[in-house]
């Protein structure tokens, strides 16, 4: 049995939810329903979208301290300009993706720390956002806010946008021939600048990838808030690296599973949930929120130390 | 099936018709903050209100819930949750005007009535539950001019910079003093409802400024302005306070001393009470207007021993409201 959970590291993930929403499922029996899975987990598409990109940096061995303040400001950027002059809107998106791959090339061209480039970025993003939105407020487009409430058949939005969002990132960061090579970045950057591939792109195509995600994240918390704030975001950079490692991530050596960041993020915000419905007083939650995520990587550690050894 | 299944659920958790019992409602409080004395002193004031309300059944439950982080979408989440909880009222203290919108939208399709007060919400399905921050502005100078027949020159402290309630009652300040041309306000800081930055704002500006008959304040900073007055040597200018244990013990002892005499004024941390009593009319089929207009809390020289006795050290002096106190204040609004 624990070789099989460390031969097969998305188990983990998979059963900590299961026991996490069968938990939530008999202490609110109204959760299980189509209404009641939508209101349980819409917040967490966003999440979720944040952890990909998260991903994506921690699979080139960087950690990224910004990706909070970075969807801050694309929240605020889609509630004010994405709005009033859409053309403007989309631009500036794009030149934020292109923003994000430049600090890649720079953290891996000067070998620079990340976490400390990163960190000063969630300055730059937070001010800007300031300076689009001084006041929480603007209005998220409504093709926006209708696609995040549309009401798909069978299961409700949530849980399809994370089965795509799940699948598109396994194609781009495991299937792909470009993924694999940057997950050998995160293995050996050396061995692979040797073989003749270039170190520095290939960082930025892992920023640009996380900065595209970055938007995407801002887009939907954007439209299921219907309106955007300067921090409105600002916890989702803790979150996002808890989810990578809940979803079975390693900080180190390229090893990262999408479908378990995904799975990760909906871990994190159904754990948050579920102790509120304990009527846990708000005191202990932010603690034992800290707790469960101890728990499932105490089991992982347990599993792949014993997998080792056999 | 799908449209069953959203049938099903909205039968479920929507509110039975107006009836005049709501001994079997439940309201929850939706908090995102709790790191300061007023914040404490309302979740205090909630918990003794409601515990009695539930004791005199005129209400099911009525839960406090605080967020752990001031973040809006945590509340979101919290929200969404209870509506999953099956809440019939929901009360809310927004850390965000809009970024609740969506939260706030869902509870009220599926028949969950949202009350916002103190930091209100601004989508259209919710009440709100506003105190006349402008009013409060021009009832200081009302008195400053009462007190001081000759005018004078004023000093202005102000809120924390950029947040609507101190623009408000900026703007209700500096309207008045339009009507009295005999005050001439010489000086305006920054003492973001703080003691300690009131001191040392109000400190900094003193030695350029003329001869101060009164000061006009935001609360929480009347304390302060009075020391840096006193450091700086100055007379006492008529300094209207907020309200806070520290700003009324100064003014006893001072009234004590020397018959010095002011008014205080700010929001009660009780408020949090009205808006649940407000919450509790609506599910009793009440029609209640959107907008409910909150009288702030007044202290004068009558009733200063009176407040001073009733509020804790270091604390805010409070008013928990009670359903009679609530009924009045709809049926004059109306």
């Amino acid at each position: 049995m624990t070789r099989l959970f460390a031969r097969h590291r998305i188990l983990l993930p998979v059963i900590s939810l299961a026991v996490l929403l069968a938990l939530t499922f008999w202490l609110q029996p109204r959760a299980m329903s189509y209404f009641g899975m939508n209101l349980l987990f819409n917040l967490a598409v966003p999440i979720a979208l944040a952890t990909v990109a998260q991903m994506f940096i921690i699979k080139v061995n960087d950690i990224d301290l910004s990706i909070g303040a970075f969807v801050s400001l694309v929240a605020c950027l889609t509630a004010t300009v994405l709005v009033q002059q859409p053309l403007l809107g989309v631009l500036a998106l794009a030149a934020l993706v292109l923003a994000y791959a430049g600090m890649g090339a720079i953290v891996r061209a000067l070998e620079l720390p990340a976490i400390v480039v990163t960190l000063g970025m969630s300055f730059v993003w937070g001010g800007l956002a300031l300076f689009i939105l001084p006041s929480p407020g603007g209005e998220s487009p409504e093709w926006l806010s209708a696609l995040m409430s549309v009401k798909p058949p069978v299961l409700p939005m949530a849980v399809w946008a994370a089965a795509v969002i799940a699948a598109v990132t396994h194609l781009i960061a495991i299937r792909s021939g470009i993924g694999t090579v940057l997950r050998g970045v995160g293995g050996n950057a050396r061995a692979v600048a040797r073989a003749g591939w270039p170190v520095v792109r290939l960082t930025a195509l892992a920023y640009g990838l996380a900065g595209l995600f970055g938007v995407l994240s801002g887009m939907a918390l954007t439209g299921l808030t219907t309106s955007a704030g300067a921090d409105v975001a600002s916890r989702y950079t803790l979150l996002s690296i808890a989810g990578v490692i809940l979803g079975g991530g390693e900080f180190v050596g390229g090893r990262v599973s999408p479908t378990g960041a995904v799975l990760g993020a909906f871990t994190l915000a159904l754990a948050a949930s579920l102790l509120s419905f304990m009527r846990l007083s708000p005191d202990w939650q932010i603690g034992s929120q800290g707790a469960i995520l101890i728990l499932v990587l105490t089991a992982r550690l347990i599993f792949t130390r014993r997998g080792a050894t056999r | 099936m799908k449209k069953l299944l959203l049938g099903a659920a909205c039968v479920a958790l929507s509110v039975a018709p107006a009836v005049a019992d709501t001994a079997s409602k439940k309201i929850a409080l939706s908090n995102n903050y709790a790191g300061n004395s007023w914040r404490q002193a309302m979740l205090q004031s909630w918990k003794t209100v409601t515990d009695q309300a539930i004791k005199d059944k005129k209400i099911g439950q009525a839960d406090a819930f605080t967020t752990s982080e001031n973040q809006a979408t945590e509340q979101a989440a919290q929200i969404q949750n209870m509506i999953l909880q099956g809440y019939d009222a929901i009360v809310l203290d927004a850390a965000s005007p809009t970024a609740l919108n969506g939260a706030v939208k869902e509870a009220c399709n599926a028949g969950i009535k949202v009350i916002s007060f103190d930091g209100i919400v601004t989508a259209p399905c919710a009440w709100r539950v506003v105190v006349d921050f402008q009013k409060w502005g021009r009832d200081e100078v009302d008195y400053l001019a009462k007190r001081l027949p000759d005018g004078g020159n004023l000093l202005e402290v102000r809120g924390l910079a950029g947040t609507s309630i101190d623009k408000e009652i900026s703007k209700g300040i500096h309207d008045e003093v339009q009507k009295y041309p005999k005050f001439k306000i010489v000086g305006s800081v920054h003492g973001n409802w703080a003691q300690d930055v009131a001191q040392k704002a109000v400190a900094g500006v003193l030695p350029s400024l003329p001869k101060i008959a009164g000061v006009v304040t935001q609360g929480g900073d009347g304390y302060g302005t009075a020391m840096a007055f006193k450091a700086a040597g100055r007379p006492e200018p008529i300094i209207i306070m907020g309200n806070r244990e520290d700003e009324l013990s100064w003014w006893k002892q001072e009234h004590a001393e020397n018959g010095y005499t002011t008014m205080s004024a700010s929001i009660a941390p009780g408020i949090a009470t009205l808006a649940f009593w407000v919450a509790q009319q609506i599910l009793d089929g009440k029609d209640v207007p959107k907008d409910v207009s909150v009288p702030f809390l007044t202290v004068t020289q009558d009733t200063l021993d009176n407040a001073l006795k009733t509020t804790p050290k270091g604390s805010v002096a409070n008013k928990n409201y009670t359903q009679a106190d609530v009924q009045a204040i709809l049926a004059k609004g109306k």
